[in-house]
């Protein structure tokens, strides 16, 4: 691990403390996860210390965990996993909150943090049901107008549940249920933990 | 006294200014946006949710789709984020062509950015100028990939094949005269790191004739300066990265700061601006194309040095990543293996997690991949710079008038491929 990582490890346990349910160090990123009780707290702590200085939230993004792996995912289905840079400092940081609930996962809103957080917001919600209490604005962004479900839950299918076409007796746009046949030309397969290593494959 | 209401419009997105499939509600008071709302999500095509369902290397192709104006700068920031999670080394030479090939596509990307940014405040001339010079570049993506935009060139562990001797020609038809193809052919007649050479050399030139365009025009300052001023603070607030933030004067180039590839090795120099407002970041942009014309230079001549030497390999020898040659396949049982598993199945990736972050000419493109150890990714977000951008236009427009909406569409350099991904 290089020195700046070990310093910022240093900073956040300082910083953080006990607000940190969970830090990994992988591939020269850090990774620290935070209930969603300590969520607001940690991230302004996150953004003001002069010893952490997270000026910049660079993405926000919804995680279904639900079909992870081969075997059943234990943990909590929803999370909201950030991405701060610190431009001050030049280091990185990766914050995942899990929602608590799975049927109505909500996750506090980081909009007066960040300005930046508020269209990552609004996608996570669109695309995850992922809702975010105290965002102001907490509308669909990529989906169409009127759009039903959310679409990149490992539930909902790649095909989509509807389709457009023109009806010509009725002479306007019409939606229908989708009629193409779900397929998949290379199947998911997970291997054995060592089948893609470099050095012991 | 007459009630007086806001009065709200439409902006896009079938509007030529809207760069693609902007709609905009732009609520008015007079001439002056009191709020714009910008709807996005037209050209949502769900990548993320497609590359869910393909094994990893046939995602690449993907890549090229989101930001159309900077194909292998996509590309880039995808194949580094496989490699950084497989842990494999990318061999120098294809270092060296990928950080060429980003510059060219910085190039291709500031060169369309001017040329629509003049359209849209009403210099015709610019876009001509433009698309004069992007033609070559597209010739070298051709010559490199077969295709003049979604090349496909980039592989994770390196680049799909080595750079070709001879660049494709022109031939006679009814719009080109045989003296007109023989003055194009001419200067392509060599290899492709000759023909960039060429380009190299005329483009300092061209780019100084473009600022005789602009720079001092006084209609071109009339309604870029002063326009849509952000300061260093409120810029890194909204999460602005690139030229966005430079313009604002924060000095922040992962080139430089976070160097990948062979960054660290070249010699360049970052672009500040002073006020933040909309000439600020035009100037940047055109420095930065002077800057990138610094470093196609230093790539074209440690390629050449290392051709003379008998080139290096250009993807990882790693079997299990990277398909094995054409030869050892028909000849060796165990590559001939390794190709089938990889056509077939692909590749398996560690399970793991990682964020790889590449400076594409609009700013920051992050990927942050999940894998559990399948042959397809598990999770796959795309962080795409203009959506940040674009999410700062009601801060930036509110308080100007119509007609600086469209300068400052045009200063933030969007392209919907990637915001609506």
């Amino acid at each position: 691990m290089s020195a700046k990582l070990e310093t910022l490890s240093q900073n956040l346990q300082k910083h953080l403390g006990e607000r940190i349910k969970g830090q990994k160090i992988a591939f020269g990123e850090v990774t620290i996860e935070v209930d969603v009780a300590d969520y607001l707290g940690a991230m302004r702590t996150l953004r003001d210390e002069p010893e952490l200085r997270f000026e910049e939230l660079i993405d926000l993004c919804g995680v279904d965990y639900s079909s992870y792996g081969s075997a059943a995912w234990p943990g909590r289905r929803f999370a909201a996993v950030s991405h701060l840079l610190s431009i001050a400092n030049n280091w990185r940081l990766r914050v995942r909150c899990y929602a608590p609930e799975d049927d109505f996962p909500v996750v506090p809103s980081l909009t007066e943090i960040w300005s930046s957080v508020n269209w990552f917001e609004r996608e996570a919600f669109d695309l995850y049901g992922i809702v975010f209490s105290g965002h102001n604005d907490l509308r669909r962004i990529l989906t169409d107008y009127g759009f039903i479900g959310h679409p990149f839950r490992k539930d909902f299918p790649i095909s989509g549940t509807v389709e457009m076409r023109y009806d010509p007796d009725q002479q306007r746009v019409i939606y229908q249920p989708v009629t193409i046949e779900p397929r998949e030309v290379t199947p998911r397969i997970v291997r054995e933990a060592t089948y893609g290593d470099v050095e012991n494959g | 006294m007459a009630d007086i209401r806001n009065y709200t419009l439409n902006f896009g997105p079938q509007h030529p200014a809207a760069h693609g499939v902007l709609r905009m509600v732009l609520e008015l008071d007079g001439e002056v946006v009191v709020r714009a709302d910008p709807h996005i999500g037209l050209l949502h095509r769900a990548t993320e949710k497609l590359a869910e369902n393909k094994t990893w290397v046939q995602s690449v192709p993907y890549m090229d789709r989101l930001d159309y104006v900077s194909m292998m700068c996509n590309e880039h920031g995808y194949c580094m984020a496989i490699e950084k999670l497989l842990g494999i080394e990318v061999p120098i030479r294809a270092q060296y062509i990928r950080v060429m090939f980003d510059e060219i596509t910085r190039i291709l990307n500031h060169l369309l950015w001017v040329g629509t940014h003049g359209l849209d405040v009403g210099a015709m001339t610019m876009v001509l100028y433009a698309f004069r010079e992007r033609e070559d570049l597209v010739d070298v993506y051709e010559a490199v990939s077969g295709a003049r935009m979604h090349a496909a060139y980039y592989r994770p562990g390196g680049v799909y094949r080595d750079l070709p001797d001879r660049m494709p020609q022109y031939k006679e038809s009814k719009w080109k005269s045989a003296a007109e193809v023989k003055s194009l052919n001419d200067i392509r007649s060599g290899s492709l790191l000759d023909f960039l050479e060429d380009f190299v050399t005329r483009f300092p030139k061209l780019l100084d004739e473009y600022e005789t365009l602009l720079t001092d025009n006084r209609i071109w300052k009339q309604r870029l300066v002063d326009v849509g001023i952000v300061s260093p603070e409120r810029a890194m607030q909204l999460g602005f990265t690139g030229p966005m933030l430079r313009g604002s004067g924060v000095a922040w180039d992962l080139r430089k700061k976070q160097p990948y590839e062979v960054y660290d090795r070249l010699d360049f120099d970052i672009p500040v601006g002073v006020t933040g407002d909309s000439y600020d970041r035009y100037l940047v942009r055109m420095e930065e194309m002077r800057q990138s014309n610094r470093i196609l230079r230093q790539c074209i001549d440690w390629l050449r040095n290392d051709s003379a030497k008998g080139a290096g390999p250009v993807i990882s020898d790693n079997h299990k990543v990277a398909p094995p040659p054409r030869e050892g396949m028909k000849s060796n049982m165990e590559e001939l293996i390794h190709h089938f598993k990889l056509c077939t199945e692909g590749i398996h990736v560690p399970e793991g997690e990682a964020y790889a972050a590449v400076e594409h000419p609009k700013g920051e493109f992050g990927i942050y991949a999940i894998s559990d150890g399948a042959n397809k990714p598990y999770r796959l977000k795309i962080r795409p710079p203009g959506y940040v951008h674009l999410s700062a236009m009601n801060e930036m427009a509110k308080g100007h008038m119509l007609a600086d909406v469209v300068a400052i569409v045009g200063t933030m350099d969007i392209v919907f491929g990637e915001i609506d991904r």
